[in-house]
């Protein structure tokens, strides 16, 4: 199966001498909870991968397992009910689902770390903003508390909090949601890892500030030169900020493409609707376009393709053949890098 | 914090003069008086009952009996036994360590293996394990404590031959052991469960997700920011419950003899002694209101979210 990291003009992995490969590798990640109604299939075969310097934004509904799949790369799953069938996830080669746990914990915050999308229920509401972000330093560098301290100072400054030195002390509700934010960004960039996972970072802020927090999360990346993993519904971002993307759906990656040319020509009709139905200035007034239907159960997925009772070019054979990511190419063959579509009829609609 | 602090114990004046008062009338009520008490089966000369009371002030009304009362109490004259003629705060200042003692006793014990049991049972929420210390604290939450008493006193003290089934009026540590036991045992089946709930719902916290996504090892995730979150309940109920230890004590003290406050308030009423035993209440009260504001500034202490003005 083809995977999305032969996107072209990628600045150089840092580090580059000891490894050339992608930094993290998500290769046929399976995800499933069991609850009391049956099993929930979140996760169903996705691949993905990121090189350093690289953002990748995940795009897809609600539900179609975004978060699940950060989790299991993270280590943060609920297990149980949460079980991981099948899957590798590489990380600089090395698989690290079948690392132990001590092994695995020395990755997390060093090496991958992780920024989540409502930053006040996320910190530690009975410990200082100060105490949270000196902590890692603590653990995984052995400072003094005093020395941490100062670094926590360092990292708030960073990230531009006002009068860093004397709000150290604050506790998260004392901040305000993008300050807040901020704080997350630092505790996530404490230790300068090589990628970060962003779970919907500016969801939960007001429009003015989701651009200033985007702004710094992409410039503190371009500095340190880390990959990025960017979950996020919002297309706008997207085009901004990402090199690549992939879409999923129920669970799987069904587009994946360089940014631009997904705009441009979607080759799978949930892409297409997707982006029909961002509001755009030139057609005011008109109705807004919605895919129709609702996402699948994830307890009983629809047999063929997942998209098949919603989709407007549904044919026989989508009600019972999985269609797998194939490489999308130009009309006359041409190779197109770092595209696929899990569609039966990726042709037609990229060329059609 | 400083109005806060002077407003609760401005508000204690009320409660103060309420229970007293309370206390005082419901003697008053009592069929009864000490006088008589103190002649027992013997027939005494209506005159001289009559006279006696007079000297102790027995026949006024109940107001004037009352303010007179707390005029001395404002002079530290907790009052005197008219049977034994001792001074009420001489009694006080004898039960008060032992039952004080005993409390602490029951306190500990309660704390210790309360919390420990509720964190063991929480970390693994819905397993065997769980629901069999679950179980195991409905017994202890629906059994009366005179009967878990009255059980192991037997089980203890007259099957094993283990220790003594009463306690000696030195009152020694070793002795109030098992009474400690007793009485802390319904204290101790609430602070499990408490701490078990509310360690098995910080343990779904988005917080907590984070503590490890940061890499921080198992036991800084537990130790410092599960545990953090998860006693400030099990601590704002602990601090009342020491004053409900207090009063508790007056049972278990029943049962295994032991000469602390309990004795001496149920001595006092049976001679209808009234000044001992509101004074002896009075002192639980006040102890118990002292109790609770500390834990509700302790409470400021462990949450910083909370801010009292
Ligand atoms: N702990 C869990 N137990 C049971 N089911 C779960 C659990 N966590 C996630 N799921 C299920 O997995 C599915 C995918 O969830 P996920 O959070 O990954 O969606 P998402 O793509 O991140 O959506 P959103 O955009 O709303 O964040 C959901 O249907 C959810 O019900
Ligand atoms: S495979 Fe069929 S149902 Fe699925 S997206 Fe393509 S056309 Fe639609
Ligand atoms: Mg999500």
């Amino acid at each position: 199966m083809t995977i999305i990291d032969k996107t072209a003009d990628v600045p150089a992995p840092r580090g580059s001498t000891e490894n050339s490969g992608p930094l993290l590798d998500v290769r046929d990640l399976h995800v499933e909870f069991k609850t009391r109604d049956g099993v929930v299939k979140a996760v169903n075969g996705v691949n993905y991968s990121v090189a350093a310097g690289e953002t990748l934004a995940v795009l897809g509904e609600s539900g179609s397992g975004k978060s699940v799949t950060a989790q299991a790369i993270m280590g943060i799953l609920d297990m149980p009910p949460g079980r991981i069938p099948q899957g590798e996830i590489l990380f600089r080669g090395e698989d690290m689902l079948t690392m132990g746990y001590e092994e695995r914990r020395k990755i997390r915050g060093q090496k991958i770390a992780m920024i989540f999308q409502d930053a006040l229920s996320s910190l530690n509401p009975v410990l200082t903003v100060g105490y949270q972000l000196a902590e890692m330093f603590r653990v995984h560098q052995g400072l003094s508390k005093k020395d941490a301290k100062a670094k926590a100072i360092e990292l708030m400054d960073r990230v531009r909090i006002p009068a860093a030195k004397e709000r150290v002390n604050d506790y998260p509700h004392q901040f305000s949601g993008g300050m807040r934010q901020r704080i997350m960004i630092a505790m996530a960039l404490a230790l300068e890892p090589d990628l970060i996972i962003a779970d919907e970072p500016t969801t939960a802020l007001d429009v003015t500030v989701q651009a200033q927090v985007m702004d710094l999360l992409a410039e503190l990346q371009r500095e340190y030169n880390m990959g990025l993993i960017l979950i996020t519904h919002d297309l706008g971002v997207v085009a901004d900020v990402a090199d690549k993307i992939a879409v999923m759906y129920a669970g799987r990656i069904v587009e994946t493409a360089p940014v631009h040319e997904l705009y441009k020509r979607p080759a799978h009709p949930y892409t297409r609707g997707l982006l029909d139905s961002i509001p755009r200035l030139d057609q005011k007034g008109q109705e807004l376009y919605a895919i129709k239907g609702l996402p699948p159960n994830l307890l009983k997925i629809p047999s063929g393709c997942a998209f098949n009772p919603r989709c407007p070019k549904a044919q026989d054979i989508c009600r019972t053949d999985v269609p797998l990511l194939a490489d999308v190419t130009e009309q006359d063959g041409g190779e197109l890098p770092g595209r696929g579509s899990a569609c039966h009829f990726w042709k037609e609609q990229i060329h059609g | 914090m400083g109005r806060y602090v002077a407003r609760r114990l401005l508000q204690m004046i009320p409660v103060f003069i309420g229970s007293t008062l309370l206390v005082f009338a419901m003697m008053y009520a009592l069929p009864g008086d000490p006088v008589r008490a103190l002649a027992g089966e013997q027939t005494v000369d209506p005159a001289q009952i009559a006279q006696m009371k007079k000297d102790l002030g027995l026949d006024l009304p109940l107001w004037h009996q009352y303010l007179n009362y707390l005029g001395n109490l404002f002079q530290g004259d907790f009052g005197t036994q008219i049977a034994s003629g001792r001074p009420v705060a001489d009694i006080i200042s004898d039960a008060f360590p032992i039952t004080i003692r005993l409390a602490l006793f029951a306190f500990t014990f309660t704390v210790l293996v309360g919390i420990s049991i509720g964190i063991f049972a929480g970390l693994k929420a819905d397993t065997l394990r769980d629901r069999g210390l679950l179980v195991l604290t409905l017994v202890l939450i629906s059994i009366p404590s005179f009967v878990l008493g009255y059980l192991l006193q037997y089980f203890f003290a007259f099957q094993l031959g283990w220790v003594d089934p009463n306690v000696s009026t030195e009152a020694a540590p070793g002795e109030l052991l098992l009474p400690a036991v007793v009485l802390g045992s319904l204290s101790l089946a609430y602070v499990a469960r408490l701490t078990r709930t509310s360690v098995a719902e910080n343990l779904r916290a988005d917080y907590m997700r984070t503590a490890v996504a940061k890499g921080l090892p198992r036991r800084r995730v537990i130790g410092v920011h599960l545990m953090r979150n998860s006693l400030i309940p099990v601590v704002t109920f602990l601090g009342t419950d020491l004053g409900a230890l207090l009063g508790g004590a007056v049972v278990t003290e029943g049962i295994f003899n032991v000469q602390g406050v309990g004795y001496a308030v149920f001595e006092a009423l049976r001679h209808r002694e009234g000044a001992t035993v509101v004074g002896i209440v009075t002192l639980i009260v006040v102890v118990y209101l002292v109790a609770s504001l500390i834990v509700d500034l302790l409470y400021a202490v462990l949450d910083p979210r909370i801010r009292y003005a």
